[in-house]
């Protein structure tokens, strides 16, 4: 007979349960926030917030473009996770991936598939340097990321403005501060709407392909992850680098792959942001604020692929209502929700720990007696 | 001639927030805890010291005293980093949490709150708080009349307090490091916790004093790099919380070099603004956007200076894990 597991052992659900609080307690705090700053305009700005995503099919189709590399991001963040990895760098690799898109597709003039082939390409080039210098010389990657951000960030402008061909000077606009509008350059590198999308969300600009692939990017890395021995071996490294090494595991290489991957995943967030045809890359004074996002995306689902589905959909959700909660608020006003979830996160991870602990306990006494 | 002092003064005034902030970044991280939180604290300590300065401007009391109210400011910019920094020493310490993600925490919280709350006192869409002019110190605020214009340049014209603040932190850091049973206690915390532990140390106070005067030393640099820029505070400290993280690791974790790499740092970010004017820098063609070239290279610099020091790293040893008194 199979025996039910107790609703306290349920993994899954406790870390739903988690999630769920974090977010309520955001939402609280954030909403404590306004209160205190603008008693009068506190309650509609909330209600913007909260409300705008599904006002209409044009913004909900908003919801889905944001929601699309912020997935990618969060997938990025969460399998580096798994590995044992802090991916603070999806922000420049997603950086490398966005110029490597619209450099194939302004330069070259590549189609839209094959753009997002190099921006992977261009994401994994940049995820593999935290993950050699970690291997080969033991230097922490976070500290690798974050130096990697800066330089991706200043590398890209450097060679956005020595590229004549690539900025939109070069392609009929006046500004020369900024890649060329695919609408000018290259039509057949933005992203198709899909047939199915299009119907739905007739009046949307902003709906295409990219949510489609950042799902199934999911569902790949979820395989990835729960069904093969290489994604075992991952995991295992995450664990105890150690216990892996005695294991027979390479510990060295898995730490390079995983950098890799998600770099690549990252990368492939910059070139669906920059392919859909309604942004310019314009020339950055500081990092690209995205690649950050994925981190608190990453945590609410507590790196689980198919979770990132829907934490990227709530952070997008909240993002497209931040931006109608002005004038009364700026639309970072969002970001205080965003970070007293990413606090919480910080120390979920021993929160479960604990219940674990406790059950365990529970379980030894009932041994004994 | 005027242009080289030029560079040098200014290269002193953009140094001043690095080695402050790196410094600050030394004793959490001396104390074994890592601090990523030192972007999102400079904004806070300059948020509220920017707040202060323009209440003493609309005051009167600030373009009367002006010395005295900004010691005052600085001040509550030390205070207000503390306290921001009491957040990621309570969940990295009390709580055990992952010391990363727990900056990262604060790193975004902070300039949300920090534009928030400049829309509220200001007005809506007024988003750069502007700091008053009488800060500066000026020669003639020593009498000073008739000073040699290359002297004038290299001392007063970009003189703030918070220099020789700076210059006495780093003496003081330096001696409470090395010379002090407080700072050897606090070295071993981040070395071995356990060992400290069992001789009698309490390794969560002394966690506690290194973040909370990495929040102090972070909140003055926040404040320090507002005077260096001197176009007002708009929300953010362009990532110098991130650069004295390298300055940090490039000091190798020791006061004395981490003053030393503040400057280099603070020279390229000069040469970065200034490259147009400056003449004996190698020509680089018709290149375009040079200044990114010049921003990227500490970087850069730093990541093949961590490649060789690797090895014999001096980076404390138990940085970054959780205390917990039960482990073995």
């Amino acid at each position: 007979m199979k025996k039910r597991k107790p609703l306290a052992e349920n993994a899954a659900l406790i870390s739903l349960l988690a999630s769920i609080m974090s977010i309520l307690i955001g939402l609280l705090i954030g909403f404590i926030v306004l209160l205190i700053v603008n008693p009068g305009a506190a309650v509609e700005g909330m209600a913007a917030m909260l409300g705008t995503g599904f006002s209409s099919p044009d913004k909900f189709g908003k919801v889905l473009y944001q929601a699309a590399p912020l997935l990618l991001c969060g997938l990025s963040v969460g399998f580096a996770f798994q590995t044992g990895l802090f991916n603070i760098g999806a922000s420049g690799q997603y950086t490398i991936g966005a110029f490597f898109a619209l450099y194939g597709a302004i330069v070259f003039q590549l189609p839209w598939w094959a753009c997002l082939l190099l921006a992977m390409v261009g994401g994994a080039f940049w995820g593999i340097f935290p993950g050699l210098f970690k291997a080969f010389f033991n230097v922490n990657e976070v500290i690798t990321s974050i130096m990697f951000n800066w330089i991706a960030m200043y590398l890209v402008n450097l060679l956005i403005a020595n590229t004549p061909m690539i900025l939109a000077s070069a392609w009929g606009a006046t500004n020369s501060d900024r890649t060329a509008a695919l609408a000018a350059a290259n039509p057949g590198a933005i992203l198709p709407q899909g047939y199915i999308l299009a119907r739905l969300f007739g009046g949307s600009t902003w709906i295409n392909i990219s949510i489609v692939i950042a799902i199934l990017a999911a569902i790949v890395i979820w395989f990835v992850l729960v069904k093969t021995t290489f994604g075992y071996e991952l995991k295992a490294v995450g664990n105890s680098k150690e216990a892996a090494r005695y294991a027979g595991i390479n510990a060295n290489r898995c730490v390079i792959q995983s950098m890799v991957i998600a770099g690549a995943l990252a990368g492939l967030a910059g070139g669906l942001y920059y392919l859909a045809g309604t942004v310019q890359y314009v020339l950055e004074k500081s990092v690209l604020a995205m690649g950050f996002n994925g981190i608190p995306v990453a945590l609410l689902a507590n790196s689980n692929p198919l979770g990132t589905i829907f934490s990227a959909l709530f952070v997008s959700y909240i993002q497209v209502g931040g931006s109608s909660m002005q004038p009364n608020f700026s639309s970072e006003s969002v970001d205080i929700i965003i970070s007293v979830i990413i606090y919480l996160a910080a120390f979920a991870l021993l929160m479960r720990h604990i219940i674990v602990k406790l059950l365990a306990k529970k379980k030894e006494r009932r041994a004994k007696a | 001639m005027s242009l080289f002092v030029n560079i040098i003064s200014l290269t002193v005034v953009f140094a001043v927030p690095l080695m402050l902030v790196a410094l600050g970044g030394m004793f959490s991280e001396r104390s074994g805890v890592v601090n990523i939180a030192l972007e999102g604290i400079m904004i806070i300590g300059a948020l509220c010291s920017c707040f202060t300065l323009k209440a003493f401007h609309t005051s009167g009391f600030g373009p009367k005293f002006p010395q005295l109210a900004m010691f005052l400011a600085v001040l509550v910019a030390a205070v207000a980093g503390m306290i921001f920094s009491l957040l990621l020493a309570f969940a990295a310490i009390n709580l055990k949490a992952d010391q990363t993600i727990g900056g990262t925490a604060l790193n975004t919280f902070a300039p949300a709150f920090a534009i928030v709350l400049t829309w509220a006192i200001q007005g809506q869409g007024i988003s750069t708080i502007q700091i008053p002019s009488w800060i500066r110190i000026r020669a003639s605020d020593f009498g000073l009349t008739n000073l040699n214009p290359i002297i004038k340049t290299l001392f007063f014209k970009y003189s703030y307090m918070t220099t020789p603040i700076a210059i006495v932190i780093l003496i003081v850091s330096y001696i409470v490091l090395y010379k002090t049973r407080f700072g050897l206690r606090l070295r071993a915390c981040g070395e071995h916790p356990q060992a400290a532990d069992s001789v009698g140390i309490n390794v969560y106070k002394m966690r506690y004093a290194g973040v909370l005067i990495s929040g102090a030393l972070g909140g003055i640099g926040g404040l320090a790099y507002i005077v260096a820029v001197g176009s007002g505070f708009n929300s953010n400290v362009g990532g110098y919380g991130f650069l004295a993280l390298a300055v940090m690791i490039f000091g190798n974790w020791k006061p004395f070099y981490i003053a030393g790499s503040a400057v280099m740092f603070a020279l390229f970010k000069v040469i970065a603004a200034y490259h147009s004017v400056i003449p004996f820098l190698p020509d680089l063609g018709s290149l375009k956007e040079k200044s990114s070239l010049y921003q990227m290279l500490p970087y850069i610099v730093t990541m093949i200076v961590l490649i060789f020091t690797s090895k014999k790293s001096r980076a404390p040893k138990a940085e970054g894990i959780p205390y917990d008194k039960g482990q073995r």
